[in-house]
């Protein structure tokens, strides 16, 4: 809940991100900032490592040279005590849910919270539950497995889970990939309400281009090891360079822009 | 946001309760900090009674918890009776308090747990459904196997010399060794109740018919369980969950053919040479500890292994290894088709299958036994 934010802090700073794969180079000097409030997407095509970039700013990997700042931490110097209260403050929905399998969802969704705070279990069970009704799954879905769920359930039992702690900011990876386009609407609306209520930041890696419409502020391309461009769909949509203009203006980004202008 | 460790120490939010009666709240109404607010409300709220006011206005920030602890508590004085005013919530602070009411309550409710008969039933049913389940793949492989005799050259060749090398030719070395100790620890038990009778040559007798017909059977096919039973589970599970066994049967492809037949058929093959080869080693472990304990030699040793033991003992031990070889590869490869879904459900059935498969060759040894006493060749018929 920041509404009083004058200025828009820079919430994570990338400067001169280089990484590579044995001899291959994924990244070759990437910089780019991301502002609080802001809902930032990375798109680019398969291969061009938007994952890889994603894994970086969680640090599940580290990259070859280059820094990057998460909240103000900068991840190339940070120590066990301070990544873990750094990871506490972040939210990552995984691409395939990565629910533990084991456990229910109200379980998964407890996970985080019986870890990192001393709440009561039953204020706990509380929680749990507000979190479903925030990501509106049913509340007989509480008790199931994951593998009791449909792909769209089960992305949203992940969303709860990444947001039980209430993080400031939430990473997406491939949030609509593989729901159909209902539940895509449906799921992109949640995000966009989320954002607006916790006053969540969110980065979102997507191939999706509806999504991208209707969710994102700010989009950054990447192609070639390098990020190509970073704007609004609007201007993007406009771009010269040839790669970004076949990735948006192809028969597909037309048809997405021409349905988020008829939606408006 | 603190670490809930050092909030515990210092509380950076409070509730209090002023001179007039109004319940002042300030500080963080955050996650680490709810525990100790949930006190500090239920000390000072038992004691009001009638109209109360709660000043807000000195919260600086608010999260999920702390917004469902303000609900949570107007929602229960409000249960006994008692009304309350908010005042100076913050516009934001509100929305969310809202949202959550609107949200939230309608789900939280107490899991239900099934009681004891109904858990009882499940697992009964749950249970027939696996004997009947196991019952039609023994049948359907059954046929599937016979269909293969009868017209070898639909054998898979390649899987089934894969698994002839994983499941017996590796495995050569860890039974060789565990079954010469076998025969070690045999053959010193023998040895201890001997020699005060001065009865040292029948070490051989006891050796040679305790190993050949029952322990190195036992102990191979028990190797072999946990080798190559648990790894058929494992893999034909993980192959069920990445739905490759639902690609094959689409490209009319039978799992049973191409799966398990080449398993069951290689075990059959290798259990029975393991056992053999085992059978050596175990008789070399028992002459070890007759010649270092006894004082029989190799040579007096082998002279008396020719004449007492006959082919039958030899035969007999070889003879269950393909009975136990098949019990291993089909609830091997039973307990992997029932996989369902999870990575947990592929550990949970690899377990079940090795302790079936070592309980069944257990209950398959006892009911051979009965069985070569009543064809007369049982260890009383000698």
């Amino acid at each position: 809940m920041r509404f009083d934010d004058k200025i828009p802090e820079p919430v994570i700073e990338i400067r001169h991100l280089t990484t590579r794969f044995g001899s291959a180079v994924i990244h070759d000097d990437i910089s780019f900032t991301v502002l609080r409030g802001e809902i930032f997407a990375v798109v680019g095509a398969s291969g061009s490592g938007k994952s890889t970039l994603l894994q970086e700013m969680i640090m599940l990997r580290r990259p070859e040279s280059g820094s990057i700042h998460v909240l103000g931490k900068d991840l190339s110097a940070i120590g066990e005590r301070e990544s873990m209260e750094l990871r506490r403050r972040l939210g990552v929905l995984f691409q395939h849910g990565a629910l533990f399998s084991a456990l229910t969802v109200a379980e998964n969704i407890a996970v985080p919270l019986r870890e990192h705070t001393q709440l009561s279990a039953e204020f706990i069970r509380e929680i749990v539950g507000i979190k479903l009704g925030w990501v509106r799954l049913p509340a007989n879905s509480a008790e199931k497995y994951p593998n009791q769920l449909s792909g769209g359930m089960l992305k949203r039992a992940a969303l709860a889970r990444a947001i039980a702690l209430d993080p400031e900011l939430v990473f997406l990876d491939e949030p609509t990939a593989g729901l159909d386009p209902a539940s895509t609407a449906a799921l992109d609306d949640l995000i966009r309400q989320l954002k607006y209520i916790l006053g969540l930041t969110i980065v979102m890696v997507t191939h999706d281009l509806d999504s991208l419409w209707n969710v994102a502020g700010r989009v950054g391309v990447l192609g070639d090891g390098k990020l190509l461009e970073v704007g609004t769909m609007e201007e993007l949509s406009r771009s010269d360079h040839p790669l970004v203009a076949e990735y948006f203006q192809g028969s597909r980004g037309r048809g997405a822009k021409e349905q988020a202008w008829n939606r408006r | 946001m603190q670490t809930a460790i050092t909030t515990a120490r210092s509380p950076t939010a409070s509730a209090s309760l002023d001179s007039d009666g109004t319940l002042s709240c300030a500080g963080a109404w955050k996650m680490a900090n709810v525990p100790f607010l949930e006190r500090q409300l239920a000390e000072v709220l038992g004691t009001e009674s009638g109209q109360q006011i709660w000043d807000m206005s000195g919260i600086t920030s608010m999260d999920t918890a702390g917004a469902w602890l303000v609900r949570r508590s107007l929602s229960r004085l409000e249960q006994t009776g008692r009304r309350v005013e908010l005042r100076g919530v913050r516009a934001e602070f509100e929305q969310l308090i809202r949202w959550i009411s609107d949200e939230g309550e309608s789900v939280a409710g107490q899991p239900q747990k099934p009681g004891m008969i109904d858990q009882l039933g499940h697992a009964a049913w749950n249970a027939s459904l696996q004997g009947l389940g196991f019952l039609s793949f023994v049948g359907e492989s059954t046929l599937v196997l016979l269909r293969l005799l009868v017209n070898p050259r639909r054998i898979r060749w390649q899987p089934f010399f894969y698994n002839l090398r994983a499941g017996g030719l590796q495995a050569i070395p860890i039974v060789g060794l565990l079954s010469f100790m076998m025969g070690v620890v045999i053959a010193y038990q023998a040895a201890v109740a001997l020699r005060p009778y001065g009865a040292s040559v029948f070490i051989v007798e006891f050796v040679g018919i305790a190993m050949l017909r029952e322990i190195v059977p036992l102990i191979t096919a028990i190797i072999v369980a946990g080798r190559s039973g648990s790894a058929y589970t494992a893999q034909i599970g993980t192959m069920k969950v990445t739905e490759e066994v639902n690609a094959m049967r689409t490209m009319g492809i039978d799992p049973l053919e191409l799966l398990i037949a080449p398993k069951v058929l290689a075990l059959v093959v290798a259990v029975p040479l393991l056992t053999a080869f085992a059978d050596v080693t175990g008789v070399f472990g028992g002459m070890v500890i007759a010649r270092t304990q006894l004082d029989v030699g190799f040579n007096a040793f082998l002279d008396r292994f020719e004449s007492v033991i006959f082919p039958t003992d030899y035969l007999i031990g070889v003879g269950k290894a393909p009975v136990f070889a098949v019990i291993i590869a089909m609830i091997g490869c039973y307990q992997g088709l029932c996989v369902s879904g999870s990575a947990e459900s592929v550990g949970r059935h690899t377990t079940v299958s090795v302790v079936q498969s070592i309980f069944v060759v257990i209950v398959f040894d006892a009911l051979f036994s009965v069985l070569l006493d009543w064809m007369g060749i049982g260890l009383f018929a000698q």
